[in-house]
């Protein structure tokens, strides 16, 4: 008896909460797998997804947010095996999948965490609260493959943010991955997009779109190119997060900070009075 | 009719000395490359100081003299004491609040009554609040062992000389940072003043170092390798070069930019109170204010009545003498500025808005602007796109809440906005929708040490006041 | 949705007629409910800012003198008696009697049985003969004893009459008895002008002030007045602020001005100059005459007097210089 001939995976980019080819037609060979070799014109609309997306993901209840992440972390612990067929050790896929439970349950803590009532001197009740910034792009880390995705990922998203992710371009397989873990965990679409491709092509336009209101270097390991990202965010005044050492312990405690640096405190006051 | 007689302030109080120099490492010392510049009082042109322009070199002293303190006085220092010359500063600046208050309206322009009750008061009670975070930062939750940057480099604008000084100077030393700050150039006095005050309460030299001069002196400072945080207010435009700037370096920086706020009123709004709103919001310190409420949207069905409530309650508005304790409106800071608003101004009759002031007699000599209001403007307008830093209101309408929030929203700005309604739930609806940093329901232009303020898009990034105006001088 | 039915208008374009709204209750509460709320925060940092105007030299002599002229010499006390009321009738025509240049006061203030023994002494002066009536201050008799003590204070030579509103039924939302008394009494007044005393300090808000005020004069009111005096509360900027408005706005929308008079409370000549003030810069000088703006008071008098007085010869004067009565 002949062996069964295995039905291989096309590998595509994630658009809107769909699965498109790049516009260009352009794929790059990686693990024996041709992936998509993402264009600017993808990247353009990954960030029309990315903004139209923002209104319902930012006004759903922080409850309701973190019940969909923590769905996609069911989705992924269910998935574990073919990370691991992908070359992912096992101890990274239980920590990626610790680590979106943990970002999932801070969806409706944060607010209180970070922000709060005001004791101002005079009539008036004055709360600061933190808001989402909008849309963020994200450059992943190359390594580990899993974890820094879903440790760069999941803060941005969990607020209420929109992201478009530049993945790696040696580790792409894992992103798509993610991205099908994503799109059957009652993610709305267009609230995580993922690019694979070069990261020459797709970030200088994130970097430079006036539609994106911030932008994670984290993942940019050459420091001339990130000072020259940070340069083309200055345009429209993107909130920046800066690359990570090298050295980086993706498996620490990652703390709030990745939650705040994409947030905006917004404070309101009335006069109390009769 | 009941004419109010002068009022004076006496400005004797106040003993400016006729040169300046740079307040570096404790002490007051010439610029190395010699440079200076004049300080006039906007209100009659009169020179007021020769100012030090600090250069390069002098900021490369300034720098390293911050780094010194930091790492041998400064830094190792405990919180509780920082505490206490934060304190003593407070102290001495609630002491010397009038001195600082005609001073401040002398080199600025502003009303008196305004440098008097609002500034002085809001600058001594940041110092309090910062003060009292000095010992407990590790209860500011930003973790457990929450550190100091290093070396802060802060430039600040006119339109709030020594407000500004403090939401930068305060909370930087409380968190264990040492500055240096570069005042505006058109108002470099009451920081200078302010280094007295730093002598007077002993503080450790090279805490706090004071660079005067204009853009280029604050584009070395910011571009110095040596500073570990920059805090910039200003323009927009500036702020884009600073960032740029700061790219690829280990420079934590927050920025507080300009704004176009909406000040929206509904059909239902406490109407008297609104027109307070309004005229606070746009005329408070001659509308040089980044928050300032510059576009009026008002409901269509109230439009007419509030526009005339408007016009009649600018009407009672007395522009003239900063130091005259009645006067509402002061001078315009710079002849620059005015120019700016006047080019604006122009821009607005020229594309068609009705331009209206109230009947006004200005001074002869100084800078002067009369409270203007256009109204007939659209969005398309440049006077509803651009800021005006002046006392200039643009005037639009808007038939419904969603149309309000559309309207408001519409511009690279976010940093206040202005809610005017009787009714609860349509106040936290709008104030949900409003994608601005401060939002002020029945109110406007209020400010607290306790609060944070900042803004979103292109009004910068970080937050000044309260807890959070901490964690730009923190390494969290 | 609140509106104000041709307030949009300049003065003269679009008056209205208001007059038919006192017909039903329903018509008087949807427009009292529908005036714009007032927030008190507000209010009263508004107030308190006109409160920092430095009012100095020439601008506070004519003050002083203006408040003079506004003032309303009052006495309401149980223990009054015909000598009492004289004597401060006769301060009432020549506050400083070393001083001639200074003028009289508004009116005097007294309960309806004094009415006659002041009337001796005013006569032919110009100084107006006020009563309080209406079973001053609780108000709480029925509405034919009340309009009776108004008839007899008016005959008896009163050409003022302060009444009081049935704060019971405004604030249990029964307004057209309160409009209908009001109404009655004015008719009762006959040539008399009427003032209508809110007592604002058991009125709790500012919107209820507001209310209260466009209430009193859309009955007919020629001035709207604070308090009683006879109790804890008595007229503050703040209030006075919101009648002031109310006042501007009634002028706006009908052609009729009516006139404020805070009264209780005011003792200083600081205070009173603050007053003037707002009444300047809310409604301007049309009202900055003791036809349209009175002070209830008694010992604010001579403060105001000292006060003159150290203007005039540049020493601060002392107590033990002007009249007691």
């Amino acid at each position: 008896m002949s062996e069964r001939v295995a039905v291989r995976k096309t590998y595509k980019l994630f658009i809107g909460g769909k699965f498109p080819r790049s516009e260009s037609g352009r794929s790059y060979l990686v693990q024996d797998a041709n992936v998509s070799l993402a264009s600017r014109k993808d990247a353009r609309d990954a960030v029309v997804a990315a903004r139209a997306a923002v209104k319902g993901w930012a006004g759903a209840t922080a409850y309701n947010r973190g019940q969909i992440l923590y769905r996609a972390a069911e989705m992924l612990e269910g998935r574990r095996e073919q990370f691991v067929a992908l070359g992912v050790p096992g101890d990274e896929v239980d920590a990626a999948v610790d680590r979106w439970v943990w970002y999932a349950g801070w969806s409706d803590k944060l607010p209180q965490v970070y922000g709060g009532a005001n004791p101002v001197a005079g009539p008036y009740f004055n709360l600061s609260s933190p808001e989402p910034t909008g849309v963020v792009a994200v450059v992943a880390p190359a390594a580990p493959a899993l974890l820094g995705l879903v440790s760069v990922i999941a803060p941005a998203i969990v607020t209420g943010n929109t992201v478009v992710v530049a993945a790696s371009p040696a580790a792409p397989l894992a992103a798509v991955t993610l991205a099908e873990v994503l799109a059957t965990s009652d993610l709305p679409g267009g609230v995580v997009n993922i690019l694979t491709g070069r990261l020459s092509e797709t970030v200088p336009t994130l970097a430079s779109h006036m539609d994106v209101n911030a932008i994670d270097l984290t993942g940019v390991a050459d420091a001339d190119l990130a000072a020259d990202l940070e340069v083309k965010a200055a345009e429209n005044l993107k909130r920046v997060l800066r690359p990570a050492p090298v050295d980086h312990d993706w498996f620490a405690d990652p703390g709030i900070t990745r939650m705040t640096a994409l947030l905006e405190t917004k404070t309101v006051w009335h006069p109390k009075g009769v | 009719m009941f004419e109010y007689a002068p009022a004076p302030e006496s400005r004797s109080v106040v003993d400016i000395k006729p040169s300046y120099g740079l307040f570096i490492d404790g002490k007051f010392v010439d610029p190395t490359d010699g440079g200076s510049f004049k300080s006039i009082n906007p209100a009659s042109e009169e020179v007021l100081a020769e100012v030090a322009e600090g250069g390069a070199g002098d900021v490369d002293r300034a720098v390293r003299a911050a780094r010194a303190a930091y790492e041998k006085v400064w830094g190792p220092m405990p919180g509780r004491d920082r505490a206490k010359y934060l304190f003593r500063i407070a102290r001495i600046i609630q002491e010397r609040s009038r001195e600082l208050a005609v001073l401040e309206s002398l080199d600025n322009g502003k009303p008196i009554k305004e440098s008097r009750d609002v500034d002085l008061p809001l600058v001594a009670a940041h110092f309090f609040y910062y003060a009292g975070w000095a010992d407990k930062l590790e209860h500011a939750g930003f973790g457990p062992n929450p550190r100091p940057l290093g070396v802060a480099a802060q430039v600040i604008p006119w339109n709030f000389p020594l407000l500004m000084l403090a939401w930068k100077i305060a909370p930087a030393l409380a968190a264990g940072n040492t500055v240096v700050l570069k005042p505006a150039e058109t108002t470099p006095l009451t920081a200078l003043l302010f280094a007295e005050i730093c002598q007077q309460a002993d503080l450790p030299a090279g805490v706090v170092n004071i660079v005067t001069g204009a853009g280029e002196t604050g584009r070395a400072l910011v571009e110095h390798p040596g500073v570990d945080k920059v805090a910039f207010t200003g323009s927009t435009e500036v702020g884009r070069a600073i960032a740029r700037a700061v790219a690829g370096t280990r420079k934590k920086l927050t920025l507080e930019l300009g704004g176009k706020a909406a000040n929206i009123v509904f059909d239902d709004a406490p109407i008297d109170q609104a027109v307070e709103g309004i005229v606070n919001g746009i005329f408070f310190n001659q509308g040089h204010v980044c928050c300032a409420g510059s576009r009026l949207l008002i409901q269509e069905s109230v439009a007419d009545r509030v526009l005339e409530s408007l016009k009649r309650r600018m009407a009672q508005l007395r522009v003239g003498d900063p130091l005259d304790k009645n006067t509402d409106i002061g001078a315009i800071n710079s002849a620059a500025q005015l120019a700016r608003i006047r080019e604006l101004s122009e821009a607005g009759s020229a594309e068609g808005a009705e331009r209206w002031s109230p009947p006004c007699e200005l001074p002869e000599r100084g800078f002067w602007f009369a409270p203007t209001i256009f109204t007939g403007v659209t969005q398309a307008h440049r006077i509803a796109r651009e800021e005006i830093f002046g006392p200039v209101l643009s005037v639009l309408t808007f038939r419904t809440p969603a149309e309000a929030v559309e309207k408001a929203n519409n511009t690279p700005y976010g940093l206040s906005a202005g809610i005017w309604t009787d009714k609860g739930s349509r106040i936290l609806w709008m104030a949900d929708r409003l994608r601005a940093g401060v939002v002020w329901a029945n109110t406007f232009n209020k400010f607290d040490p306790t609060s944070p303020f900042g803004g979103y898009k292109e009004s910068g990034y970080g937050r000044e006041g309260g807890r959070h105006g901490l964690e730009g001088y923190l390494n969290v | 949705m609140r509106r104000l039915p041709g307030m949009t208008a300049t003065a003269t374009s679009a008056r209205s007629d208001l007059s038919e709204l006192g017909r039903s209750e329903t018509a008087l509460r949807t427009f009292l409910h529908g005036l714009p709320g007032v927030d008190q925060v507000g209010a009263e940092q508004r107030a308190a800012q006109l409160g920092t105007r430095s009012i100095k030299t020439t601008a506070k002599a004519q003050a002083i003198d203006l408040a003079i002229r506004m003032v309303d010499l009052t006495t309401l006390e149980g223990a009054d008696t015909p000598g009492k009321v004289r004597a401060l009738a006769a301060k009432a025509l020549r506050p400083d009697p070393a001083d001639p240049s200074c003028p009289h006061v508004g009116a005097v203030c007294v309960y309806p049985a004094m009415v006659p023994h002041v009337a001796e002494v005013l006569r032919g002066s110009g100084v107006h003969l006020a009563s309080v009536a209406t079973a001053f201050p609780s108000g709480q008799a029925p509405l034919e004893v009340k309009l009776a003590d108004t008839r007899a204070a008016v005959e008896a030579g009163a050409d003022e009459i302060d009444m009081v509103i049935n704060r019971g039924a405004f604030l249990a939302g029964r307004y057209k008895e309160v409009y209908d008394e009001i109404v009655a009494t004015k008719e009762a007044c006959g040539d008399a002008h009427l003032k209508v005393i809110l007592e604002t300090g058991e009125l709790a808000t500012y919107d209820n002030v507001r209310r209260a005020s466009w209430l009193a004069m859309l009955a007919g009111g020629d001035f709207i007045k604070t308090s009683t005096g006879k109790v804890p509360v008595a007229a503050t900027p703040p209030v006075t602020l919101v009648m002031l408005e109310a006042v501007r706005d009634f002028r706006a929308a009908t052609g009729r001005q009516v006139g404020v008079k805070p009264a209780g409370g005011i003792r200083t000549t600081k205070d009173a100059i603050k007053y003037l003030v707002m009444v300047n810069e809310t409604v301007g000088p049309d009202w900055l005459d003791p036809d349209w703006f009175r002070f209830g008071a008694s010992s604010l008098l001579n403060d105001l007097l000292m006060q003159r007085t150290k203007l005039t010869t540049g020493v601060y004067a002392g107590p033990d210089y002007f009249t007691l009565d």
